[in-house]
């Protein structure tokens, strides 16, 4: 019985610091609507720099005063980050703050190893909280007491600064309606920037705080990022009482999860965030959002198919591709077979984000059970590479199917959310089933029938595959369906006033992108000759993302050329510098920055600019033409 | 001896939000043909009354027939297949669509063609969306995307849109909100001459009383839920009760306190 006493007050200990990172997402998103990748960075910067300082000054004032100021001065860096960048894109497309905070990510995981080295750091013990005390038998950490009791002290803090300061009302109304507040004659630019800064202390107190128990190290960013996401999805986005609950739940669901089922410990919370999206999406203690303001005069280019020149220009860029086996070696070749495989990838990912506006977190699930579907019928049926082909991809397809299902039921961050969730318990099972995934250890051996065995003719498989998948999918976005899938993104309301099954279309969108990076999946495995959960895993989805995001959101066929340039770099910078990371990331922030609208949206808006200059299509000359005729 | 049945039945209906009733057993009728305006002060339970026929709300009691087929209740894209078309307050449009695509998609979903994978949607009926569009007099505007738009063109737009499947009823509702005087009346002159042409039945809300008397050929008026006046322009406009809680702002107090008293 003591024994789980103390487990449980271990979990509750483990709240505390979640629930700090939580609660400061919840607020950034609350007010500015970004979903800030790089909150589990200033939680790691947090971490060290309260390392040195609690090195540096001694005592127990400088212990908690290390603390407070390590918070501080992260708190500070946010402020500059905010300002610098954040400042320029909040009126940039949905999800490209995401991506500038993922680039600014990178950029700290290099930086910090930079700085601090790769090794892990323990810190220095809480003086005063230094030993542990005996609880019939068992040792409770007096430090865990400590921060059982400092979680609701905060919460009751920022408790009082909602609801008495004018600060926080402010902040409160915001999150209710940010249009309305900045109607009302209030400083946005310093109301976001104060609200970013608090968010950031609430992640780098959090992260100063673990020091006593955990060592610090370069890769407690990511690990934190994805529990957070988590706690604030089941508490609510915006609402600090449902993250300190949710980040409760979370901390007791892991402590005990290990303790009665060990074999699907990681799985559990994912699965309770799942149940709690599909019941109550706005989370435990959220409110249902009123449907955010749609930007009047959205400019999009109209969607043309292809003139017959383009057509011809990308069919001949496809054939100086396929003449790539004339004169390049191996590792090129196998570098441009992953590259078209990048592209199935991330075409399919964005039929489903630019053509449906249903962002996904975790399309790579179905990138990944294309890949272990071929591993399962190679390894286990026997059976031949090209019938694993046609067939692994359904694996993708089945799971896209029914996670699908439940995904489109939502929309907006909810959907992205639970599309994470979902990849998440996919990761967890390829992870946890080792008897049949082989968990970390993954499935070896996948090689390639002696047709497509050669890196000259395997390249070419992968070349021509991306480029059916691309036309198909492109053929599909004019298509009688792609014209419905666009009308569901763009109104849900007028869709199904004009008898549109909205959430049909919505799902079998799902089912055609999920097989289609199962497609892409299946490649890879014979590509790679192995399959491991890491196929599946967050960072994979994330890639996606970027991939789509840095061609264009907002162009038919931007994630070809976004996949070709992100993979390529990715791979040049990896070979070339240990940094890969930081130059990566600074390139991506500096894409979102100067070029929002991607790679092809912006050569799109140059050749638009050019043909406008010519002949003025002013609205003014509409008119007459109408009357013409 | 049999009668046809009116080609819209509205029987009853009713719904409250909480304790506030919003609308208390509302009946009327329709006949193809016939433009039908639905008048009241703000919060009278118009638009309440309005998503309710669509499937957009369901009602508390109460039901709703299409040419003698229940409908009550039925989800917005049933309804519409049946031949019920309808415009918004708000106007709903797919702002990164052209105006023909706009129309289009409208048409694919007629032609029940929306699943339809591999097929040519910019070819797809392109004949009928430019006539639907020439009907409404946005021709011109095929080729311009939706968002950029003017807010009157946006109301013809939808107007074409909710045309798109040959509908026997038509429901506008505030067809003329944020438009300028001079194209109010040109949009319900549209509305009244394809009503007659087609035969469509055109039931709409409105605030401005000029469009009101001026096109329809019958007015239901409701206050604070009920129905409580029914008639001709000339007898709606006579109406006294009418007049107390809708036409004379200075008697609405007064009015109201009658009501009040006689609850």
């Amino acid at each position: 019985m003591a024994f789980y006493v103390v487990q449980f007050l271990t979990g509750l200990a483990s709240a505390a610091s979640l629930f700090l990172v939580a609660s400061g997402l919840s607020i950034i998103f609350g007010v500015t609507r970004i979903v800030n990748f790089a909150h589990g960075a200033f939680y790691m910067i947090g971490a060290y720099v309260a390392f040195t300082l609690t090195e540096r000054l001694s005592g127990a004032f400088g212990f908690w005063g290390s603390i407070v100021l390590a918070a501080l001065a992260v708190a500070l860096i946010g402020v500059i980050v905010e300002m610098v960048l954040l400042r320029r894109i909040y009126h940039a497309p949905e999800l490209f703050q995401l991506l500038a905070t993922f680039g600014l990510t990178l950029m700290v995981e290099d930086l910090v190893v930079l700085i601090w080295g790769p090794d892990d750091l323990v810190g220095r013990r809480a003086p005063g909280f230094k030993g542990a005390i005996d609880f019939f038998g068992q040792n409770i950490p007096s430090y865990d007491l400590f921060l059982i009791v400092l979680g609701p002290v905060v919460l009751g803090i920022l408790w009082l600064l909602f609801q008495r300061t004018r600060w926080g009302v402010l902040v409160r109304a915001a999150t209710q309606d940010r249009d309305m507040v900045a109607a009302l004659g209030v400083n946005q630019k310093w109301l976001f920037t104060s609200v970013f800064a608090v968010g950031v202390f609430l992640a780098a107190l959090g992260g100063a705080l673990q020091i006593p128990r955990d060592a610090v190290h370069h890769a407690m960013d990511l690990r934190i990022i994805v529990e957070v996401f988590v706690v604030v999805v089941i508490g609510g986005l915006g609402s600090i009482v449902g993250a300190f609950v949710a980040a409760v739940l979370v901390s007791e669901l892991n402590a005990f999860g290990i303790l009665i089922f060990p074999k699907i410990s990681i799985i559990l919370v994912f699965l309770v965030m799942a149940v709690v999206l599909i019941v109550r999406p706005w989370g435990l203690f959220g409110k249902p959002e009123a449907a955010a303001r749609k930007t009047p005069g959205l400019t999009v280019n109209p969607w043309r198919p292809l003139t017959s020149n383009e057509r011809l220009a990308s069919l001949a860029a496809l054939a100086i591709a396929a003449t790539l086996p004339l004169f390049a070696g191996n590792y090129a070749l196998t570098v441009g077979s992953e590259i078209a495989i990048f592209v199935i990838f991330a075409v399919s990912l964005h039929f489903l984000m630019s053509v449906g506006g249903l962002a996904s977190f975790g399309h790579a699930a179905y990138f990944g059970l294309g890949a272990y579907g071929i591993a399962f019928l190679a390894k286990m049926a026997g059976l031949p590479m090209i019938v694993c082909l046609l067939l692994g991809p359904l694996l993708g397809c089945l799971g896209a199917a029914v996670f699908g299902f439940f995904a489109v039921q939502l929309s907006g961050v909810y959907f992205a959310m639970l599309t994470l969730a979902f990849a998440q318990i996919v990761w967890s099972i390829a992870f946890q089933w080792v008897n049949v995934t082989g968990g970390d250890n993954g499935i070896l051996g996948l090689w390639p029938s002696s047709w497509a065995a050669s890196p000259s003719h395997f390249y070419w498989l992968a070349l021509g595959v991306a480029a059916l998948v691309t036309i198909a999918l492109r053929a599909m976005v004019f298509s009688p369906f792609g014209y419905a899938l666009r009308a569901t993104r763009d109104s849900v309301l007028r869709s199904e006033a004009i008898g549109i099954n909205a959430k049909r279309i919505q799902w079998t969108a799902f089912v055609i992108a999920g097989t289609t990076a199962g497609i892409g999946g299946a490649l890879f495995a014979y590509l790679k000759g192995s399959v491991f959960p890491d196929n599946l895993g967050i960072s994979l989805s994330v890639d996606a993302l970027v991939m789509v995001l840095l061609g264009g959101v907002e162009t038919v066929s931007g994630a070809v050329i976004g996949a070709i340039v992100y993979k390529a770099l990715n791979i040049w910078l990896v070979s070339q510098t240990d940094l890969s990371k930081l130059v990566l990331g600074g390139f991506i922030m500096l894409i979102v920055v100067v070029f929002p609208k991607g790679i092809v949206g912006m050569l799109e808006m140059l050749a638009q600019r050019r043909r406008k200059s010519s002949p003025p299509g002013s609205p003014l000359l509409a008119k007459p033409i109408e009357s013409a005729e | 001896m049999s009668v046809a049945p009116p080609l819209l039945a509205v029987e009853g209906l009713t719904k409250s939000y909480g304790g506030i009733h919003a609308v208390r057993g509302v009946s009327f009728s329709l006949q193809a043909g016939e433009i039908l305006a639905l008048i009241g002060p703000n919060g009278a339970g118009k638009s309440t009354c309005f998503d309710m026929l669509n499937g957009q709300n369901k009602p508390d009691s109460g039901d709703v027939r299409l040419r003698g087929e229940e409908i009550t209740g039925r989800k917005p894209r049933e309804v519409w297949r049946l031949g019920v078309g309808r415009t918004f307050q708000i106007t709903a449009t797919f702002a990164t669509m052209t105006v023909r695509e706009n129309v289009q998609v409208a048409l694919i979903s007629h032609g029940k063609q929306l699943f339809n994978l591999f097929g040519s949607a910019p070819k797809f009926d392109r004949g009928e969306a430019g006539r639907l569009l020439e009907l409404v007099g946005m021709g011109g505007y095929a080729d311009r995307p939706c968002g950029e738009l003017a807010y009157g063109d946006l109301k013809r737009l939808e107007l074409a849109v909710a045309l798109a499947n040959q509908p026997k009823l038509l429901l506008m509702d505030e067809p003329t909100a944020g438009m300028a005087p001079r194209e109010r009346v040109d949009l319900m002159r549209l509305t009244a001459r394809i009503a007659r042409e087609k035969s469509i039945g055109v039931l709409f809300t409105e605030h401005d009383m000029d469009v009101v008397f001026e096109h329809a050929d019958r007015i239901i008026v409701l206050n604070r839920g009920t129905l409580i006046a029914e008639g001709s322009p000339a007898e709606v406009r006579g109406n006294p009760q009418v007049q107390a809680v809708y036409l004379g702002e200075g008697l609405v107090y007064d009015a109201r306190h009658r009501e009040g008293a006689s609850t």
